[in-house]
């Protein structure tokens, strides 16, 4: 285990009502790191999610991300210290065109506010010029510099995959959350998002964690995967140790198997 | 007389047009009627009309005064009324708006009276004769600051971060949020920039018919929320544009049918649209949200 975690949740429960969605989770993603979550339909893992960026307030339980407590920010204090993701069913502003999609990430990154906006100060030019510059870094970054007119919707979908990736990062983030990035994708288009899932550890040192079920990509690069069944952790280790953990094979496969 | 008839339905449209703008903002980013859009454009007139008269205020300083009070005072409505039921149906908000557009009108009633007030006229009325039509100097003036006005906000929605953040909202406001947009800092923004251009509105049409008087938002706000509808309500282009068609027929179907039907030709107008296009004449299908 590395020594220092990025994001720690102690003892975490979130219930809908009656339902018991997550029931006591103790989980730590070290600085840097690659970790997949990984479960059965239902197990819980987007709920974790949605705990990280605020959408929902843990009914118990603690979630420290880079020493700071963080259950009961809301989704937008969250974003400027740090955490990004991505969606399941992807959620790009469809009419806006990808450019633009990229820029609204850095919204919480500019300072510019009203009355620069209006005044068409010189420091709101630089600035906007300055996020205009990144926005293309990003967007060569994901290899989609070539469509940044085109509006959102019309992209491919392993583009807006991609898109909603690039619109992530440019929020700045320490910490990226991926849901079911490669849902959809063939194997060559899974690939390269291996690919640049590392090299968006390697080269921004971005922590990342994955939701997915494509156990190549799990298996290829995570360096960590924890397991989620019905509400509950039930293992945690390295890919191999997962791989061959009798309570996981029995969460997939069923008791018989 | 045609081409003049279109000056005057193009002065009176950019007005609509205006009134338009707020309640199509309002509707993109909430989903809510904002019935009180009406007093608001009243509240700008009257506004104008004391600092002008009683505070001797020069005009063009007043006309700007009178949108940040109406800014504020859209603030406040959004706030007392429509925030608190954020979660609960559109129809709770709806009746909300509605009531506040009763409590808005009645205060306007109860402290200035029922009686019209005349606006002084701020410049020397003067006439300008063409060849096709004669325009008068505050005809001039409305055509000028309302296109002034519509532009200013286009580039603003258009090219600067907070109108991308605006856009961004009206599509979808979770994935807004997790951007690091503070979407009720975006909805007051979307209040004060909408009720400011209702007041401006206000201000103009009391230099234009000289009068002013606390029910007066009432038809107007009406039609501007019909002028919404026509180009699409959401849709800022299409309030602009839906504004000055309104304006355009009303003025029309009073010149060549009768004045006595004008707002008769412009709810007939709003039924025809609706009957062959519901979604209004720039408006997309709703997408269903996931």
């Amino acid at each position: 285990m590395p020594p220092e975690s990025i994001l720690t949740a102690a003892g975490i429960c979130h219930s809908f009502g009656g339902l018991m969605a997550l029931e006591d989770i103790d989980f730590r993603i070290g600085r840097k790191e690659i970790v997949s979550l990984i479960g059965p339909n239902g197990a819980g893992k987007t709920t974790m999610f949605n705990l990280f960026t605020g959408h929902y307030n843990p009914t118990r339980g603690e979630i420290y991300f880079n020493n700071r407590k963080i259950n009961g920010l809301k989704p937008y204090q969250i974003t400027p210290i740090g955490i990004a993701r991505t969606f399941q069913n992807i959620r790009l502003f469809g009419q806006m065109s990808v450019l633009e999609n990229v820029l609204i990430g850095q919204h919480c990154r500019t300072r510019t506010g009203l009355f620069g906006a209006i005044l068409r100060t010189p420091g709101c030019k630089k600035e906007e010029a300055r996020a205009r510059e990144l926005a293309l870094e990003m967007l060569s970054f994901v290899r989609l510099e070539e469509k940044k007119d085109e509006k959102a919707c019309n992209l491919a979908y392993g583009e807006q995959r991609r898109l909603e990736i690039a619109r992530a990062l440019a929020t700045d983030p320490l910490l990226l959350l991926l849901d079911e990035p490669a849902a959809g994708m063939n194997p060559q288009e899974t690939i390269s998002l291996m690919e640049l899932v590392r090299q968006i550890r390697d080269q921004m040192g971005i922590t990342i964690l994955l939701i997915e079920h494509d156990m190549k990509v799990v298996m290829g690069i995570s360096e960590r995967v924890a397991v989620l069944n019905y509400g509950k952790k039930i293992a945690e280790g390295t890919p191999r140790e997962v791989q061959n953990n009798e309570e996981v094979i029995r969460a997939y496969l069923g008791d018989s198997a | 007389m045609f081409i003049q008839q279109l000056m005057n339905g193009l002065v009176l449209g950019s007005t609509y047009a205006l009134i338009a703008l707020g309640y199509t903002m309002v509707y993109g980013i909430i989903e809510l009627i904002n019935f009180a859009h009406g007093e608001i454009y009243m509240f700008g007139a009257f506004a104008g009309l004391i600092l002008v008269t009683v505070l001797k205020v020069p005009f063009f300083l007043a006309f700007f005064l009178a949108m940040a009070l109406a800014s504020l005072l859209g603030i406040t409505v959004e706030y007392l009324a429509y925030r608190p039921l954020r979660r609960s149906t559109r129809l709770a908000a709806l009746i909300s708006a509605i009531g506040a557009s009763i409590f808005l009108q009645n205060l306007a009633l109860w402290r200035m009276g029922a009686q019209p007030y005349t606006f002084p006229s701020p410049f020397e009325p003067k006439v300008y004769q063409t060849a096709f039509f004669t325009i008068s100097r505050v005809e001039i003036i409305i055509l000028l600051f309302s296109f002034l006005l519509m532009i200013g906000l286009s580039l603003f929605i258009q090219k600067t971060k907070i109108g991308k953040a605006m856009r961004a909202t009206a599509q979808d406001k979770d994935t807004a949020s997790l951007m690091g947009i503070n979407i009720n800092k975006i909805i007051t923004i979307t209040f004060a920039i909408g009720s400011a251009l209702g007041a401006a509105a206000g201000v103009m049409v009391g230099i234009y018919f000289r009068t002013v008087t606390p029910s007066m938002g009432l038809m107007p706000g009406l039609k501007g929320f019909v002028a919404a509808v026509l180009g699409g309500i959401g849709n800022i282009p299409g309030a602009m544009m839906g504004g000055i068609l309104l304006g355009i027929t009303e003025v029309m179907g009073a010149a060549y049918i009768s004045s006595q039907y004008r707002d008769a030709v412009a709810f007939a107008l709003l039924i025809m649209v609706l009957l062959l296009k519901p979604t209004g004449l720039l408006g997309r299908p709703t997408q269903e949200k996931v």
